[in-house]
């Protein structure tokens, strides 16, 4: 490459990633959905003409990592390069093609420039409802989860498909958030394209080969330099999770040789009969997040920084479900990978990864209807509420965990008062979990409360999506454990981790989330941050004197600073 | 009628006094400790420049990154929270992700109030503002008398749902009033009354915290200037770009945040209006941060909510939201001062990091190593090693050769020209990328823009920034250098009052709709009376609105007589336009809803003289020479070098050449010629054109 385009190609590198991130930010300004526009569970990317992956924004999640880089080339496979026109939208929610779960829209639009194909924009978004059983764990097949759509046009040369549109909006129980959304993703590949045309302009580029020859270079020579400065060596890693009605074997094998690293899930537990299955592209996904993390954060996302990571299951087993497995809560599943994938890595590279996580996001979706006891008001109505959250993260090597925060996944919460607008549902609390963070010389992130109910004159159906109820987190190099998750009705009524349940009219659902696990023993923590825990009330007395071998004096100390209102 | 306007910036102090039509200003360095130091001294600076009295002044107009760097260093108050049981950690659990995904090791900020000083009570409102527990007032009591034996000094009380209903709020601080003698007391249904739970606390809590410390300072201000015989109304410029009274930001000196980022904003407005330019990027590029506005006719763009603090590189996500009406910008860290480095992809990275005044950029030969933006423009011939700040610092060219080379050249296979070049172009790439991404989330087009260019090294980039973003012609107005100041002086009296109450246009209620507004502009007006008894006062109205299920509002502007007459028919018709605007196409058959209500309440802007058209004739012989790198060619071009003061209204010069003063110079590429204004102002337009 001539001297001079140097300097033009690290610019224009700079502008791909800044498009995408447009992109991604005009999906978040007009979707429909609380979990794309509160929560941000999206993803948005460029591709060139080849339907290589060039860039992908942060904005987003990671469960799309390379769900969508491996998107185009299905688009382009089914529909046939000559059928690929200006003026097209292309769609589909194929979990095996897309991103895992019927409820994942993804829209790909190819963007041509001076009458040619220069490459494509793609953006997923989760939506709230796509009919079926509704989202939840409890379908025997994919055909119970909801609408499908295979790959097919949405735009064709500028015109919408009006007949697709009357489909989903007779399929779905929310038709205007669905059909919203739809609309706000072809809205935000329309933005990207427009952008990445005046880049070619300013450049005067006719194609992209020349850019994209220097991002995939690039980025592959970097992560096999990455790659390269680690020890080669073979590690397993294990995890049993608590699954719908029988428990779950996670097991991966990590081979990191000098140019690649194989990240194999022999050995781990066969497709269940309910939907927390998991196709192979999401596991893919997380699987080389976890890796990315630990090796290669700094690294751009695309075609060549992902492929030295090679990623298989045997077929059939729960993290490589083929079709017509339910995966509607494949993230249940796929959010344990990387804590996993961490037990073998950890034997590798000591000193890097975390203790074992919350994992899953704590999510429940609420389906609340006028109370059939008794006579309703006549202002109570229908509707579906989804909220997620998260429990701990796990202690890092020289770091407590975080609390209530999402790891690996990469969405937000919704806000209470948002949720409460939404339907007639009350959160009547939300808010950390004391104790519930796994003892050690790094403590793991706390989970939170939550107590959810409906407004008077209602009542619900609660889809639980929890894990983590019978197999908490585990601590590493003599952590503890965090503390497991449980749910109930506040009259003592026992709940399920997993399905929909009825929740009569004035009771409420308690919930504890779970806590991530402990990084070293615990005897070696600072008594000083011991203290602090307990001023802030991040753990209990009991656990302070019992855990930790605070003295009373030094228990009355902490207490006295808490009460005095001591800047801790 | 003489006015003094007051910016207090993170290095320098600037004051500026206005007297019969001219400026007179004055930068003396920020004194930490007693930032109203520094004042006097400039105060007197300028007053002796002008030949007048310091009793001559009539109004004093101040804005000050105190409150900004209060929140960010945490020097606040002692500050207790009272919040509905059950809630207990809003602030800390945020929105409960990772602003940085791939970082393993990330920290979380933590919040403004440890965890012991957030307090429960128990009460609970619904999201329609009903009653669905009541507060228990002999529970407030008790928790008053702990407060009061743990020497809190400020009280916030943000409770679920109170924009809907403020009764429980109230309530609470009737008791706490009487309970606390003396100790502030910041509800959330009058500091920040919006939905969203998180950023409403968090803006009531930064209130409550920096409100002692504000007020103390406020007083002594005054008390001060008064001795000095500035005895005369001082007023505090705002975040949102208007001015309020010194009473009104004692109350809520979270409005005072980012203020002096927002008069550059109004400096650059005034400018707009001067050369009659609708459509106007501000660009505000001084040391360690660049800030870039859209003004569109003659109005900087405003918005509900920012970011304070990031610790985080800037990231978006790492810092505290602070929802308040602000004039909406953004701020990356790209300065003179911002320090470059190799990634591990071989790719150049400037910033955020600073070289700050100590060491500073590598050339200023006091021991930085790294290459800096400073540098970088050192080194293509941009700045004069020997004349820069008018002389008095010599630059050290092999200094930063040394960091140029060391750090990018060597690592990357570059010369040093390729390097700082490189270094550069990613600084201005940066500063592009940001512009473009604000332009479209506000649905705008660059390419019709006008740039204005200020801060001390806006104009050694703002030609290159014009390239990158399409921009044909940039204004280079006098005085760049205090900007902020200036523009203080031209702010109106404006206060911004705000509600949450969520409306479908399907269920629209004029009457309740005329009784919002209406209680707006009261409450907006009385902020605007108090500083101005008698000039006239006019308002501007404001909906937020978006199809029902969306999260995202946008801004709706109506007129008084479409926001009062109430026809939802009009709302719509408005609604589905800006819409359009922004998004390209609206959505068909959906419902659309009001979630906030908006009056600003503003005394009539300043009337500006029209700059008088000039007729161009060329400016006098260059009076010397010298190899300016143009990026566009990618080579050294032989430049001409001219004095601005030596340079007339009319003047007109071409590329590449540079235009030099004693704070900065102005470099003009072979692509543009450069024509002196009636104003003193320097537009840089591009050739051909």
């Amino acid at each position: 490459m001539a001297e001079l385009s140097k300097v033009a190609c690290q610019v224009m590198w700079n502008r791909l990633i800044s498009i995408v991130e447009e992109q991604a930010q005009a999906l978040v300004r007009t979707a429909f959905s609380t979990s794309v526009r509160e929560a941000g569970d999206l993803s948005a990317g460029v591709y060139n003409a080849e339907g290589q992956m060039l860039a992908q924004a942060v904005t987003g999640t990671p469960g799309h990592v390379n769900a969508m880089a491996d998107a185009v080339p299905h688009f382009i496979r089914r529909l046939g390069r000559d059928n690929i026109l200006e003026g097209d939208a292309y769609i589909t929610n194929d979990p095996w093609e897309g991103t895992g779960h019927l409820h994942d829209i993804t829209v790909v639009t190819p963007s041509f420039h001076q009458g040619q194909l220069a490459g494509f924009f793609a953006c997923t978004a989760h939506i709230v409802d796509i009919g079926g059983r509704g989202f939840g764990a409890d379908a025997n097949s994919v055909y119970e989860e909801g609408l499908y759509i295979p790959i097919l046009k949405f735009f064709d040369k500028g015109v919408v498909d009006q007949t697709l549109i009357r489909i989903i909006r007779g399929n779905v129980r929310e038709p205007d958030q669905v059909v919203g959304d739809v609309y706000a993703l072809a809205t935000c590949n329309e933005i990207g394209h427009r952008r990445l045309i005046d880049m070619m302009k300013e450049f005067h580029l006719t194609d992209l080969q020349g850019i994209s020859d220097f991002i995939l270079t690039h980025s592959r020579e970097a992560t096999l330099a990455r790659i390269a400065a680690l020890p080669r060596a073979t590690a397993t890693g294990q995890m049993q999770i608590d699954g719908y009605d029988r428990e779950i074997d996670l097991c991966v094998t990590l081979t990191i040789e000098s140019d690649r690293v194989l990240c194999d899930w022999a050995g781990t537990s066969g497709v269940d009969k309910k939907g927390i299955n998991v196709p192979l592209v999401y596991t893919k996904a997380y699987a080389c997040y976890a890796l990315k993390c630990a090796i290669a954060p700094d690294i751009p996302n695309n075609a060549a920084s992902l492929a030295p990571f090679e990623i298989t299951a045997p077929e059939n087993s729960i993290v490589n479900a083929l079709h017509p497995a339910p995966v509607a809560l494949r993230h249940v599943i796929g959010h344990m990978l990387p804590d996993t994938i961490y037990n073998a890595l950890d034997q590798i590279l000591p000193h890097t990864v975390p203790a074992e996580g919350a994992g899953c996001l704590c999510n429940f979706q609420v389906s609340l209807r006028p109370r059939s006891d008794a006579p309703a008001p006549l202002d109570a109505r229908r509707a579906e509420v989804l909220m997620f959250n998260s429990g701990g993260s796990g202690a890092r090597p020289s770091l407590d965990g975080m609390s209530a925060t999402a790891f690996p996944s990469g969405v937000m919460t919704m806000p209470v008062e948002a949720t409460e607008q939404v339907g007639p549902v009350i959160i009547w609390r939300k808010e950390l979990r004391p104790d519930s963070g796994g003892a050690g010389q790094f403590r793991g992130g706390l989970g939170q409360y939550m107590e959810v109910g409906a407004r008077d004159g209602h009542e619900f159906d609660i889809q639980a999506m929890f894990d983590r109820v019978n197999h908490p987190a585990l601590g590493r190099h003599g952590g503890a454990p965090g503390a497991a998750t449980t749910i109930g009705q506040d009259d003592g009524t026992a709940m399920k981790g997993k399905g929909k349940q009825f929740v009569p009219h004035g009771r409420k659902v308690m919930m504890a989330f779970p806590g991530g696990a402990g990084y070293g023993a615990p005897d070696l923590r600072d008594p000083a941050l011991v203290q602090r825990d307990l001023a802030l009330g991040y753990i209990s007395k009991e656990t302070a004197r019992n855990v930790y071998g605070l003295t009373t004096l030094q228990i009355a100390d902490a207490i006295a600073a808490a009460m005095n209102g001591d800047d801790i | 009628m003489a006015r003094l306007g007051v910016d207090i910036g993170g290095t320098f102090t600037d004051v500026v006094l206005e007297l019969a039509g001219s400026l007179h200003s004055a930068k003396v360095l920020t004194t930490y400790h007693a930032p109203e130091d520094a004042i006097v001294e400039g105060l007197h600076k300028v007053c002796a420049q002008a030949a007048i009295s310091p009793q001559e002044i009539s109004q004093i107009i101040h804005g000050t990154t105190l409150a900004t760097n209060a929140l960010i260093e945490r020097r606040g108050a002692k500050t207790a929270l009272i919040t509905t049981e059950g809630f207990r950690d809003v602030i800390e659990m945020r929105t409960e992700s990772r602003f940085e995904q791939y970082d393993l090791n990330l920290t979380l900020p933590a919040p403004l109030l440890p965890r012991n000083r957030r307090y429960t009570v128990l009460e609970r409102m619904d999201a329609r503002g009903e009653v669905l527990i009541p507060l228990d007032i002999d529970e407030v009591g008790e928790l008053a008398a702990d407060l009061a034996t743990a020497g809190y000094e400020s009280v916030a009380v943000g409770l679920l749902h109170s924009y809907a209903n403020p009764s429980h709020e109230r309530q609470i601080r009737d008791i706490l009033t009487k309970a606390l003698p003396g100790v502030p007391i910041s509800l959330s249904c009058e500091v920040s009354p919006q939905m969203r739970e998180y950023e409403r606390f968090n803006t009531t809590i930064a209130n409550a915290y920096i409100k002692p410390l504000m007020a103390r300072y406020l007083d002594r201000l005054a008390a001060r200037l008064a001795a000095e015989g500035a005895d005369c109304p001082i007023f505090l410029m705002h975040s949102g770009g208007g001015i309020i009274s010194l009473e009104s930001a004692a109350t809520f000196p979270v409005r005072l945040v980012e203020s002096g980022p927002a008069g550059g904003a109004v400096f650059a407005a005034e400018l707009a209006a001067r050369h009659g330019l609708n459509k106007v990027l501000s660009f505000d590029m001084g040391g360690t941060t660049a800030k870039i506005c859209l003004i569109r006719d003659h109005t900087p763009k405003t918005a509900r909510a920012f970011e304070v603090a990031r610790s985080y590189r800037f990231k978006k996500g790492s810092g505290m939201p602070i929802s308040i009406p602000v004039i909406d910008m953004v701020e990356i860290g790209a300065g003179g001062g911002s320090l470059a480095r190799v990634d591990g992809m071989g790719q150049i990275r400037v910033g955020p990091e600073s070289a700050g005044s100590e060491p500073g950029p590598a050339c200023y030969g006091r021991g930085g190593l790294r290459p800096s933006v400073t540098d970088a423009d050192l080194m293509l011939g941009k700045l004069d090693p020997l004349h820069f700040a008018g002389g008095t610092m010599p630059l050290s060219p092999e200094a930063a050769t040394l960091a140029l080379q060391t750090c990018l050249g060597t690592p990357l296979g570059m010369g040093v020209t390729e390097a700082a070049w490189g270094l550069a172009e990613v600084v201005d790439e940066n500063m592009a990328n940001a512009a473009r991404i604000h332009a479209v989330e506000n649905g705008e087009d660059l390419a019709e823009y006008t740039m204005i260019a200020f801060g001390g090294a806006a104009p050694l980039h703002a030609a290159g920034l014009c390239e990158k973003l399409g921009i044909e012609r940039c204004l280079i107005p006098k005085g760049a250098g205090v900007g902020s100041a200036i523009g203080f002086l031209h702010a109106p009296f404006s206060f911004e009052a705000n509600r949450s109450v969520f409306m479908r246009l399907a269920a629209f209620d004029p009457v309740a709709v005329r009784g919002i507004f209406g209680e707006l502009q009261q409450e907006a007006t009385r902020f605007v009376r108090f500083c101005d008894a008698t000039a006239e006062i006019l308002a501007e109205f404001k909906v937020y609105m978006r199809y029902s299920g969306q999260g995202w509002e946008i801004p709706v502007t109506l007129t008084e007589a479409q926001a009062l007459d109430a026809d939802p028919l009009v709302y719509l018709a408005c609604f589905e336009q800006t819409y359009t605007n922004l998004f390209a196409r609206t959505v068909a058959g959906m419902e659309v809803e009001i979630t906030v209500w908006s009056v600003n309440a503003h005394t009539p802007r300043t009337e500006t003289q029209t700059a008088a058209p000039v007729t161009a004739h060329p400016a006098p012989r260059a009076t010397a020479q010298r190899q300016v790198f143009d990026a566009a060619s990618g080579a050294f071009a032989r430049s001409d070098i001219h004095e601005r003061a030596a340079l007339a209204a009319g003047h007109e010069l071409s590329g590449p050449a540079l235009i030099t003063e004693a704070e900065t110079t102005i470099i003009v590429p072979a692509s543009r010629r450069a024509i002196v204004l009636s104003d003193g102002s320097v537009a840089l337009h591009k050739k051909g054109e």
